[in-house]
């Protein structure tokens, strides 16, 4: 190995240290500590209890209703705001990719989103939903009086709308990117050939852009099973509403019982992971050059 | 290619409708700022009556009584110091990658993606613990540290895309024109790879005014509690007043400065959020 491939080495790992030192501190440490927290007894509250309890934790999670419960919570938001979001911003993005006029208009309004705080967009859509000081129910077709917070399903038809607003314009950024890799030679040559619009979407665009789809959608689906900035602002959990992390949230933060709290981010973690190897392998979306 | 009327009429809704959504929560929430008490109820999409009130009481009392004035420069100094320290951390990675030759540079990628992967509940716990133990609960360094660590994959993959469209064989040829390697860097490296890093730097910055779970879970005080948080924990000027025209009113000054940012430089942070995905 000559000196000149030596150096470029060692200046290659030089450079990339820092950064990786700084991605590892805070993942890799903390993930093995939470593993050590989840096996033992620990609150806060008690200081003096503790000791090494082994899986008795995660037997108390999942045996609990409410992790099922927010669990189930978790997967119908993600898959529901997932599918509505793939669907508008495939809508969207074709719209823009075929833009007769005003596209810069369009792309400029899909990025109002992306620039709002969360917590500001999830403000706004409350107040507006609210019974008291919001627009909605003065809307025709919705009763007056209707308590959107008040019920399970409402509220989380209110939580999904304002996660769709959100990130919707992300989908369909990722998916005009992908849509404007086709050869537009390939939509000519099925026209020709007699192809119907919805014949050449489905055989030439949905194809071809299957790659950009299944990284659009595993981005998504795993910032999705992070939900909480909307429901903690909205709802708060009441209702049934909570998510995952707004269970881990109250253990360790709320109620101080980081045992019990570890084992819900050990589990969410697990979630996460099964969720990404699903994408990964059995939908075989390829190791994706983009981070998002 | 010609457009029928009807086309064009069609196409014209389609605009509205996609705009009129964009913009509905944002223009409910000014106009909600401007809402005096007496009207915050109203319903009505468009104040009655205008006042200022709601933006006045956020800043009486000067810094230590408002309740809006220090996690405002809480959030501005957190999310500008990550920004700095994460652009200049992953321009060092994003450069190594792009154009150096070692072992370990596919497995620096697939550790950033996986860390934009990662769940942020997850760490918060451990963090809680370690930074009390550390003493950086509640602290500036607290919050940039975790700020650092999600935001160097996205800084990262966007430095590496543009770094690879750079023309790297000019630095040589401005030196054979007689630059020395430092103007060569200065005069040709650094006005190519600007643009990049800019853009990196916005998403990040974005990133870091956005989050909202570490903003709660590791402070407990104004003395590092961000916007996103304080916004959580605002009360009305009494227990029977809603702050409902207060937190619309900060969440106006939080928003329009990035909304107008991010319109300014749209085309950067289309091109940033899309880098490399293109390829996937």
């Amino acid at each position: 190995m000559s000196d000149r491939v030596k150096s470029e080495r060692r200046l290659g790992w030089l450079l990339c240290a820092p950064a990786a030192i700084a991605m590892l501190a805070v993942t890799a440490y903390p993930i093995g500590y939470a593993i050590v927290l989840s096996l033992q007894q620990v609150d806060l509250r008690f200081p003096d209890e503790g000791g090494w309890v082994g899986l008795q934790n995660y037997g108390a999670v999942l045996s609990s209703g409410l992790w099922w419960t927010d669990l189930f919570n978790t997967v119908f938001l993600s898959v529901i705001s997932v599918s509505i979001e793939l669907c508008l911003g495939m809508a969207i993005a074709l719209v823009m990719h075929r833009a007769i006029f005003g596209r810069g208009l369009v792309r400029t309004s899909v990025l109002i989103p992306y620039g709002i705080v969360t917590v500001v967009a999830a403000f706004s859509w409350q107040f507006a939903f609210a019974p008291d000081t919001g627009f909605v129910n003065h809307l025709p077709f919705i009763a007056d009086d209707k308590d959107w917070f008040g019920e399970r399903f409402s509220a989380f038809s209110v939580i999904i709308m304002a996660e769709v607003w959100k990130t919707t314009p992300f989908m369909a950024l990722l998916l005009l990117a992908g849509l404007t890799t086709i050869d537009d030679g390939l939509y000519d040559a099925a026209k020709v050939d007699g192809a119907s619009a919805w014949q050449r979407f489905t055989r030439i665009t949905l194809p071809l852009m299957k790659p950009a789809i299944l990284v659009a959608l595993l981005f998504r689906t795993l910032d999705a099973f992070r939900i909480f900035d909307t429901i903690f602002i909205m709802t708060n959990g009441a209702q049934d509403t909570q998510s995952v992390s707004i269970l881990g949230y109250q253990q360790l933060i709320s109620r101080l019982n980081l045992g019990l709290g570890s084992a819900v981010s050990v589990l969410i973690f697990i979630c996460v992971l099964v969720i990404a190897v699903f994408f990964v392998r059995v939908l075989g979306a390829r190791q994706p050059e983009g981070s998002r | 290619m010609e457009h029928t009327a009807r086309e064009k009429a069609l196409w014209t809704i389609c605009l509205t409708l996609v705009l009129i959504f964009a913009l509905i929560p944002v223009l409910w929430i000014i106009s909600l700022s401007f809402k005096t008490p007496a009207t915050i109820t109203d319903q009505s999409f468009i104040p009655t009556e205008f006042s200022f009130d709601n933006y006045k009481s956020l800043f009486e009392g000067g810094i230590s009584e408002s309740p809006f004035i220090k996690p405002l420069i809480n959030s501005l100094g957190i999310a500008l110091i990550t920004t700095f320290i994460s652009i200049i951390l992953a321009s060092f990675a994003a450069y190594a990658i792009a154009r150096l030759d070692f072992p370990g540079r596919s497995v620096m990628l697939a550790g950033a993606l996986a860390i934009a992967m990662f769940p942020p509940i997850s760490t918060v716990g451990p963090l809680f613990d370690m930074w009390r133990s550390l003493g950086l609960y509640d602290t500036w360094p607290g919050l940039i540290i975790p700020y650092l660590t999600f935001s160097l994959p996205l800084a990262i993959y966007t430095l590496v895309a543009f770094f690879r469209e750079i023309p790297w064989d000019l630095e040589k040829a401005a030196q054979v024109d007689g630059a020395t390697p430092f103007q060569a860097f200065t005069k040709v490296i650094v006005p190519l790879a600007a643009p990049g890093m800019f853009t990196a730097a916005i998403l990040v910055f974005i990133f870091a005014w956005n989050d909202f779970l570490f903003a709660i879970s590791l402070t407990s005080s104004d003395a590092s509690r961000t916007v996103p948080a304080a916004l959580a924990f605002f009360t009305g000027d009494s227990t029977f007043t809603q702050p409902t025209g207060s937190i619309a009113a900060a969440a106006v000054l939080v928003t329009v400065p990035i909304i107008i940012f991010v319109l300014l430089f749209q085309r950067r942070i289309v091109a940033g959020l899309t880098s490399g995905a293109v390829k996937g």
